[in-house]
């Protein structure tokens, strides 16, 4: 049965039904609903629940968390963000998996708490300092908070890698009925050969990304560009609607996607052959399906609330085959069907 | 025969890389013994710093994780809370501890987190090449104070055990040093005691290990000791700061 429920608390009723077993967070908008639930539901089912005194802290208490195998999560928006990146980069480093939540809003600075898309870039490019990159996923319904937020956690450890779910604070906040049932609820988690509890009957163990020993550093970038590409191999995500005969393909994520896809319905109904990919990973980026659909005879249009970051991976990916156009708003606005509509009219030319 | 003295089960069978005069040796080895004699090695989990003492890791034989500068209170936690059955304890400098740690810090010791600090004090950044710490002392020469810190321009050395005893989360706290035999006995119990306050799930505790650092003091090792007990000691008093065990 659907339940009417807020894409802030799908994703969390998700990490639990992942088996969620901390979560340390901050206050900031427009997030506040997921340390409010999780406040209560953690402590219910005799789980883990700790605000933090800072961002920092909260990822830091994730790190030691999931040093011993516990699934564990923070979540924060956009300038909060910023301030985990650091230890996202450890933990990037140190191969630990954990899922972090980014509710966008409107930046750079303070900003304001509308929803947004501007965080691109940090989540995609790896964020901190250093060579890494971590799993981003963009959900685009109530639905898909819930179910991103719990494939998330299988994901991130059958890499050991920290794993974003990059959502925004208009999906954060709507209400949608969505199914809740519609994952298996995990038990207990899997044996885990390289966690920190205690050595007893074993050889003490170290985690650590400080690596001095000539060549240690080098070996370990190599290893962990080994695992992207693996990562960039079998993980990849897309939806794809009506591209087959496109002419214009519209590429988009998260709230921004909803909206395209109506007008992709209104276009075709009056007769103009549109199409929408959209990535439900953003790392790893659907670069060859694009690729593959890249003609002279097919424009594409980027269209994301922020001023042109994923429009950035798009051109690689269709690598001069076609031409990519931009509709794009920062600040809090959203894109109307309109805008998108008449920006298709124009292409359309 | 009975033998009666041998390196710490606590101890891993390699040579430390740590300077002459420096203290981290004595302490990883105290801190190695009290984990033997309270027989938890293999429940102890150690969060190792920034700094010269990251390394801990190649000489404890347990597990240990490493962790952002500062923020080795915050990963304690993430892991007392996900194992609250293991003995867990922080190695920290006073940079780390004192400086971008504070905040971490100070609310880890207000939840009366129940881990164990260890913070070593030797007055400087060790490791970066001696440059003025939370803890220098008014009028020391360190590689970013050239003409000795001025207390107009850098303030005062910081008293993290007496800043931190006016929280109520703040259980035991003791400032130890490790300049002569009877000083070093003292320390271990200290750091015994701590870890027996831990054990007894009492609450947060944390021992301040007033430490020598003679390459970046430029000092012989037996200047360094001399410095400690005549000057470093007067700032920095030895003695039990709170007991609420």
């Amino acid at each position: 049965m659907k339940k009417l429920i807020k894409g802030n608390i799908a994703l969390c009723e998700g990490a639990i039904t992942a088996g969620l077993e901390s979560y340390f967070g901050y206050p900031i908008t427009p997030q506040n609903e997921i340390l409010s639930y999780l406040s209560k539901k953690m402590v219910e089912i005799g789980k883990i629940f700790l605000q933090a005194e800072s961002e920092i802290a909260a990822i830091n208490m994730v790190l030691g968390a999931a040093v011993t195998g516990a699934r564990s999560m923070t979540s924060s928006s956009s300038p909060g963000i910023s301030l985990k990146q650091e230890t996202i980069s450890y933990m990037a480093g140190m191969e630990i998996p954990a899922l972090i939540i980014n509710i966008q809003r409107g930046g750079p600075g303070l900003g304001n708490i509308s929803g947004a898309q501007s965080d691109y870039f940090q989540a995609v490019k790896g964020g901190g300092h250093g060579d890494y990159k971590v799993i981003v996923l963009a959900p685009n319904s109530v639905q898909e908070m819930y179910e991103m937020a719990y494939d998330a956690f299988d994901l991130a450890e059958k890499y050991r890698t920290p794993i974003m779910l990059l959502s925004d604070g208009i999906i954060g906040q709507m209400m949608e009925p969505a199914e809740l049932n519609s994952r298996v609820k995990k038990k207990k988690n899997i044996e885990k050969d390289w966690i920190i509890d205690g050595c007893k009957g074993r050889e003490a163990r170290s985690i650590k990304s400080l690596l001095m020993e000539n060549g240690a550093l080098e070996k370990h970038n190599i290893n962990l560009q080994k695992k992207y590409r693996v990562i960039s191999k079998n993980e990849i995500k897309y939806e794809l609607y009506m591209v087959e005969d496109s002419e214009i393909i519209i590429v988009s994520y998260g709230i921004s996607s909803r909206i395209a896809k109506s007008v992709t319905k209104f276009a075709r109904k009056n007769g103009v052959k549109v199409g929408l990919l959209r990535p439900k990973t953003l790392w790893p980026f659907p670069s060859k399906i694009i690729n593959s659909l890249a003609k002279s005879n097919v424009k594409f249009l980027a269209i994301e609330l922020n001023h042109g970051q994923m429009i950035e991976d798009l051109k690689l990916a269709v690598n001069g085959k076609s031409s990519v156009s931009f509709l794009g708003k920062a600040g809090g606005g959203i894109i109307t069907e309109l805008e998108i509509f008449k920006k298709i009219q124009e292409l359309n030319l | 025969m009975k033998k009666i003295l041998s390196k710490p089960k606590s101890l891993k069978s390699v040579v430390f890389s740590y300077c002459p005069g420096c203290g981290h040796g004595i302490i990883h080895r105290i801190i190695a013994e009290c984990i033997d004699e309270l027989d938890v090695r293999e429940k102890t989990i150690a969060v190792s710093p920034v700094g010269c003492a990251v390394f801990a890791y190649n000489y404890f034989n347990f597990d240990v994780t490493e962790a952002p500068h500062g923020r080795a209170p915050a990963v304690a936690t993430g892991i007392k809370r996900t194992q609250p059955n293991k003995l867990v304890f922080t190695y920290q400098g006073d940079g780390d501890v004192a400086a971008i740690g504070m905040a971490e810090t100070i609310h880890a010791t207000n939840r009366s987190e129940n881990i164990t600090i260890l913070f070593v004090n030797n007055a400087n950044y060790g490791m970066t090449g001696g440059q003025m710490a939370p803890t220098t002392l008014i009028g020391q020469v360190t590689a970013t104070t050239p003409f000795g810190r001025n207390l107009k321009r850098e303030g005062y050395p910081i008293k993290l055990c007496e800043l931190l005893s006016t929280l109520e989360g703040a259980i035991y706290l003791e400032r130890v040093a490790l300049y002569s035999p009877q000083s070093i006995i003292v320390a271990k119990k200290a750091i015994k005691k701590a870890f027996q306050c831990q054990l007894d799930e009492k609450g947060f505790s944390l021992v301040e290990l007033v430490s020598s650092c003679p390459v970046d003091w430029s000092m012989s090792p037996l200047d360094s000791i001399k410095w400690v007990k005549e000057v470093f000691i007067k700032s920095f008093p030895l003695r039990v700061i709170k007991d609420k065990t």
